[in-house]
């Protein structure tokens, strides 16, 4: 606190500026968490006469509803009411993009198993639970189609239209290529597993108002669906959220069913009403990250030169649209990854599947993209003989050349060789390949593999209007700051930078900017939490907010003070005002006596970006986010168990505003990456029953399983080209794409079989089971026969 | 028999099936009567959370800890799956194991409240005294250890439990075990192990200093008493001994037997089902004895994995390596090894790799004891040779026999805390010359109950221990199974992997070794 202000600086503002010192800042919440006092929606204090919901759900994944006899719920004591459709004063409706096509409780027919029918209010949680298995539901089933094969042998219904990007005639390209390959891929899907599961608490007020605290990325929406639900104007319904206990886009539209529920049941009792899913429930209601199958045909050259790219990415999107057309169409957006091609063709399908209504999760389809860009990558590197890692050098995007995306959007700032050489310098990458495959050639059970994969992930909502944020900063008479903004926090240090911004700005210390709970009373329309846009668009309307209440404070201070307003600086001594030093909640003071105001209202817009998707053209990204990581592992050929050893990771943060922050989403990406292309398996019986609907069935990855050795690095010096804030760099999604390197390193290892002439094809997840069949499949084909 | 309630205690109508309030009276006070045994018998269950004593009486047997705790205002604890699989309520529970204070970490989500009697409960709210943060607080505040700090409490008390375990190491191995039973979906763990690391360099702070001292308030409430209540949600019996515990259940043979809860639990929180009466048999004294003997090492009903560990590691080392991927840290600071058998589960652990040593069940009802083989035990899914009124006393693992090559091999999807998708553990004896004495195949998760491998087994007996008769165990694996299909693996694999285990057994008999171990030795924690 005590670093002087040198008086050389005084002159220039900008150089003036105290030393940043907010960017070392710790989680604005950290002694909280590790204290057990961080509050979440199911700690708050509970209203007086507060009831509990449970929903009751479909146990068939397509019927019609014959009838629902909930009399023997209604009879158990504590059950307050047993609340179904017709009990909705509002629209029954909650398709987060106006679908018209997600029933917030079933009518008629039921479309996955898990869909909600009835929702139980009673006066204890556990009462409601035992309730529920009393309904007597009689269905009349009909034909499911339950996954992506079925979907698209049936001619099944898409929940999207098909987006087609097209550059370039790709099929003379494919036939007058001197090399081709056809093949398709398997990429599961992913539950969010967010630890907090989903919650809200709803409580009525006077005139018809309702306040809903909800665990959700997106209060504007929760609050417009509520509202809906109970045919009320938004202006009678406030949405609240201080944080969530995790989210991964799994709480961007999903939170909306228990806030409308709770919320229905507090509208029709009149007493405070609280949601909260069962872990099991919540995962056979919810969303998950969508499983794809991608077809692909490649064209090239001997030299591994890529000439063509075809491609077809279908989706299992479950029962109704909700995100799944922005999913699949940012699938297509990444399914170059950071190559270039030269003449190519993207399709989606968006297939409708009675199963969940898959949703967000932390890459919204570009991982999947990527997949499907890495394994073309492979299958060159296979045919020719190459290094994977020349083939993804040979065919980076250039700069000024080769630059060109699919969806014609110019990439101006590829850095992607730049990455993956220094990376590869650093960790040594192929000295170590080297030494792997010393290692191979006389192991005969355990294989070992490398891989080093980039990343390019493009910034921005491809759809247009979400790219704005609104903040809402004030500044009290002692001096204290209070700062509000439209994004919401899960964990991802958003709250922390936002006040870092407030610090740097004013350079205030961290104990008098205070962050409150995201609310749509003080910052309202507000965008989803989500595409990694949270620190670029509400850092941008914090630092509008503060910069109009500064500017207000520096025109106060010039004109009493008789200074040029370039002489008035912000230091942690004070504000210095020409030679005067005066102290912050002093000037506050005075600027507060002259009846000046010390509360604004910022806003953003992202400049540059549009995107037309009927002629798949446009600059749907503000700027990419890079990366590359390289992966070693060792696998066990006789069960298909495997380690990550070593992972190296050189990150492309722009200036980063917090490092230690975009650290930690580095390292937890990677993992949650890693788990989703490993342990992570989503099994749906022949009844479209989930069966891996808890942490006991479903595996996400645990302490042992994080890489042995795991070497995290930002990549320094790279401001971001374009004016963001304090020209840092998106970093929520982007790293969970290094989890990839580990689905590359473990196919690695299984070429070795067939001494690296063949494509192993390995499918995602790389369960220790398809690991196995992977390997067998290869000692058959390579005539090395069976189990050792 | 008359029953009364304490006349201290405070009725309320709560909604977590418990009343009663703080007793800060000398425990001493407590009313006692004469219970059916003979000797006292208290009416109510007693412990420590945090610096009060709690005297509770009407605690229906399905009441969980953590609900308890929440209800308590202790909302620090959280919900993240209710099933003892993710760490986020995990709390430190304080016992005197051979007169010393245990500090072990436990998921409160499935601990039923009964089970705590005569322990010490401490929560993330006693971990820092006053203002002073815990070193494992300080540094996972100054390593970045939490995100969205749901787990973190959890990881904070497993931690904790960790600094204060017999011997703890910063190696990275021993961490993860430690870590084993807490999920993190944002941090990807790595700035927690720094965090650990650097927490176990720290001097003591006042929640170490103060543990001594909490050794004599646990011995004032080990007072021999059989405890024994009914509420209106259940019957709750703690038995002194086996004596009263094998006369409680002839009275009431429909009683259901609680040691660890680790699967019980499950019950409650997922299939919401009733526990009418419950004997909860994880404290009684006469089941916690472990044993060497010449006939073998014999463990009590109420003997946890965790307590198991090491005497099991000694007496038979690779079932000791075993151990340490059955569940989670929690799990094993709470499960038992006889649970683990009595339950009949399909898909335990513990039975293959008992079974595969020749272990011995130990059974008792009224005072007729019995011993059986412990795969007669299995009689078929869900069905075991347990009768009416009978319990499992113990187990016994007799001494390899000389000559004898003894290995267990767990696979799952994940290395920790994951259920297996095959469980094998072998033995084979051989002769002199190379032959083939004794077989003994057992496989977990290959058929409707943990069971031997006959026809494999028979085609090594009589035979040379070599490669052609590895083959044919192989082939006759086919025949012993026809394994499921499930969420956890598919037919082919299991099938494929547990003629791969044998192929691995053969060769580790030959001293080569090529098992990828992600945790090498177990951690007492």
């Amino acid at each position: 606190m005590s670093e002087p202000v040198k008086p050389v600086q005084v002159c220039d503002r900008d150089a003036a500026a105290a030393p940043d010192r907010s960017r070392d800042m710790k989680h604005e919440s950290a002694l909280l968490h590790v204290t057990g006092r961080a509050l979440y929606i199911d700690d708050l204090p509970e209203p007086k006469g507060l009831l509990h919901v449970v929903p009751g759900l479909s146990e068939k994944a397509h019927a019609r509803l014959v009838s629902v006899d909930l009399s023997a719920i209604r009879a158990v004591p504590g059950v307050v009411r047993v609340l179904t459709a017709t009990d909705i004063p509002g629209e029954n409706q909650t398709s987060p993009v106006h679908a018209n096509d997600e029933p917030l409780l079933a009518v008629d027919l039921v479309q996955h198993v898990g869909q909600p029918i009835f929702a139980i209010v009673a006066t204890e949680r556990a009462i409601a639970r035992r309730a529920v298995k009393l309904a007597r539901i009689v269905y009349e089933e009909r034909p499911a189609i339950l996954d992506i094969q079925s979907a698209k042998a049936n001619g099944s219904a898409v929940v999207w239209r098909p987006l087609i990007m097209e550059r370039g005639a790709v099929e003379p390209a494919l036939r007058e290529a001197p090399r081709t390959i056809r093949g398709s891929l398997t990429i599961g899907g992913q539950e969010h597993f967010y630890l907090e599961g989903q919650v809200a608490l709803a409580q009525p007020g006077e005139a018809g108002e309702m306040r809903v605290w909800s665990s959700t990325q997106h209060p504007s929406e929760t609050q417009h669906l509520v509202a809906s639900v109970l045919g009320r104007p938004h202006h009678l319904v406030t949405t609240e959220i201080r944080r969530m206990g995790g989210g991964f886009g799994g709480k961007e539209s999903q939170a909306n069913g228990c806030a409308c529920l709770a919320a229905l049941a507090a509208d029709i009792t009149g007493q405070a009403a609280k949601m909260r899913l069962d872990r099991d429930d919540d995962m056979v209601i919810t969303g998950k990250r969508h499983d794809f199958k991608v077809e692909y045909e490649v064209g090239f050259t001997d030299q591994g030169d890529i000439l063509a790219v075809d491609m077809e990415l279908a989706a299992r999107c479950g029962w109704s649209a909700d995100l799944s057309g922005p999913v699949t169409d940012r699938a297509l957006f990444h399914a170059d990854n950071a190559y270039f091609y030269p003449d190519v063709r993207f399709r989606s399908l968006a297939l409708k599947t009675n199963t969940q209504s898959n949703t967000a999760f932390r890459g919204f389809g570009g991982p999947q993209g990527i997949v499907a860009a890495e394994r073309v990558i492979e299958e060159i590197a296979f045919a020719t003989g190459l290094d994977p890692l020349d083939v993804r050098l040979r065919n980076v995007y250039g700069t000024g050349e080769r630059d060109v995306t699919p969806y014609h959007m110019v990439v101006e700032d590829s850095i992607s060789e730049l990455i993956m050489t220094q990376l590869a310098d650093q960790c040594a990458y192929r000295e170590r390949r080297e030494t792997l495959r010393a290692f191979n050639a006389t192991s005969r059970t355990l294989r070992k593999g490398i891989a080093l994969v980039p990343v390019k992930f493009g910034i921005s909502f491809t759809a247009t209007h979400y790219n704005q944020a609104g903040a809402l900063v004030h500044v009290y008479t002692d001096g204290s700051v209070q700062v509000n903004h439209g994004g919401t926090e899960m964990g991802q240090g958003l709250h922390t930078k936002m006040v870092q911004i407030v610090m740097r700005e004013f350079a205030l210390p961290a104990d008098k900017v205070r962050i409150t709970a995201t609310t749509t009373g003080k910052v309202p329309n507000t965008s989803a939490t989500a595409a990694s846009s949270g620190a670029d668009l509400n850092g941008m309307a914090v630092l509008d907010a503060v910069t109009q209440i500064k500017n207000r404070m520096i025109a106060f201070a010039s004109e009493k003070w008789q200074v040029p307003e370039d002489q008035i600086v912000f230091g942690p001594q004070g504000v210095l005002i020409g030679e005067e030093r005066v102290a912050f909640r002093d000037l506050v003071w005075q600027v507060y006596f002259a009846r000046i105001s010390l509360s604004a209202s910022g806003f953003y817009k992202t400049p540059k970006i549009s995107w037309d998707a009927t002629t798949g053209r446009g600059r749907p990204f503000y700027y990419f986010a890079y990366g590359a990581a390289c992966a070693e592992i060792t696998l066990d050929l006789l069960t298909g168990e495997n380690t990550i050893d070593r992972v190296d990771i050189l990150h492309d943060a722009g200036e980063s505003l917090n490092p230690e922050i975009d650290i930690g989403q580095i390292e937890g990406a990677f993992v949650q990456g890693a788990g989703w292309l490993t342990t992570e398996e989503l099994v749906w019986d022949g009844q479209g029953r989930l069966r891996t609907h808890a942490p006991s069935t479903y595996k996400i990855p645990a302490c042992s399983d994080r890489p042995r050795i795991f070497n995290v690095e930002l990549l320094k010096n790279a401001p971001n080209r374009e004016a963001t804030i304090y020209r840092s760099k998106a970093v929520g999604e982007p790293p969970l794409v290094h989890g990839v390197a580990v689905l590359h390193a473990l196919s690695d290892a299984i070429a070795s079989l067939d001494d690296y002439r063949s494509c192993p094809r390995l499918d995602a997840p790389a369960t220790p089971e398809t690991l196995l069949r992977t390997i067998m499949a290869l000692q058959a084909k390579s005539g090395h026969g069976g189990p050792i | 028999m008359q029953y009364s309630r304490l006349s201290s205690a405070v009725e309320s109508p709560n909604h977590t099936g418990v009343s009663g309030k703080d007793e800060r009276a000398d425990p001493a006070h407590s009313i006692s009567f004469w219970g059916s045994t003979g000797v006292f018998m208290r009416e109510s269950i007693r412990f420590y959370l945090g610096e009060r004593l709690v005297t509770l009486t009407e605690v229906a047997p399905d009441q969980t800890l953590l609900d308890w705790l929440r209800h308590e205002g202790r909302t620090g604890t959280k919900e993240g799956c209710n099933e003892g699989d993710c760490g986020a309520c995990t709390v430190i529970v304080v016992r005197l194991r051979h007169g010393k204070p245990m500090v072990k970490a436990v998921n409160a989500c499935i601990q039923l409240l009964p089970m705590l009697d005569g322990a010490a409960v401490f929560t993330i709210e006693d971990i820092a005294v006053g203002n002073a943060l815990h070193p494992v607080q300080e540094a996972m505040i100054g390593l970045n250890g939490a995100q969205c700090g749901f787990c973190t409490p959890g990881f904070v008390m497993s931690m904790v439990a960790y600094r204060n375990a017999e011997q703890p190491s910063d190696d990275d191995t021993a961490i993860n075990t430690a870590l084993s039973g807490n999920l993190c979906r944002c941090t990807g763990y790595a700035p927690i192990v720094r965090a650990m690391k650097q927490a176990l360099a720290a001097p003591d702070s006042a929640f170490e200093t103060a543990l001594p001292a909490l050794k004599a308030k646990l011995l004032t409430l080990q007072d021999g008493q059989d405890v024994q209540f009914e509420t209106t949600r259940g019957a709750v019996f703690l038995p002194s001994s086996t004596e009263a515990l094998a006369q409680y259940l002839q009275a009431h043979p429909e009683t259901l037997i609680v040691a660890g809860a680790t699967d019980v639990g499950l019950w409650v929180t997922k299939a919401m089902r009733p526990l009418p009466r419950v004997a909860f048999i994880g404290q009684c004294p006469d089941l916690m004895l472990i044993e060497r003997s010449a006939d073998g090492l014999s463990i009590g009903a109420g003997v946890t994995y965790d307590a198991a560990s090491e005497a099991l590691s000694g007496w038979l080392p690779d079932f000791g390596r075993l151990i340490g991927r059955i569940g989670s840290t929690p799990i094993r600071n709470s499960a038992t090894l006889c649970g683990n058998i009595a339950n009949g589960s399909p898909i335990g652990d513990g039975p293959p790799a008992l079974i595969a040593a020749g272990a011995l069940l130990h059974l008792r009802s009224g005072d007729q004891k019995r011993t059986l083989p412990l795969e007669a035990y299995f009689l078929a899914y869900g069905e075991q040779d347990r009768r009416d009124g009978e319990f499992v006393e113990g187990v016994t693992i007799p001494p390899l026999a000389e000559g004898t090559f003894y290995r267990s091999y767990k696979i799952s999807k994940r290395f920790d805390q994951d259920i297996s998708a095959v469980l094998g553990a072998f033995a084979v004896r051989l002769d002199e010359t190379g032959s083939v004495l004794e077989a003994r195949l057992a496989f977990g998760g290959m058929a409707a109950t943990p069971c031997r491998a006959s026809r494999a087994e028979a085609a090594l007996v009589g035979s040379r221990w070599d490669a052609a008769s590895l083959d044919r165990a192989r082939l006759a694996l086919a025949d012993d199974f026809s394994p499921l299909s499930d969420m956890r693996a598919s037919a082919w694999y299991r099938q494929t992997v547990a003629a791969n285990l044998l192929t691995r057994f053969f060769e580790e008999s030959r001293g080569e070794t090529s098992r990828l171990e992600k945790a090498g030795g177990l951690v007492h924690v």
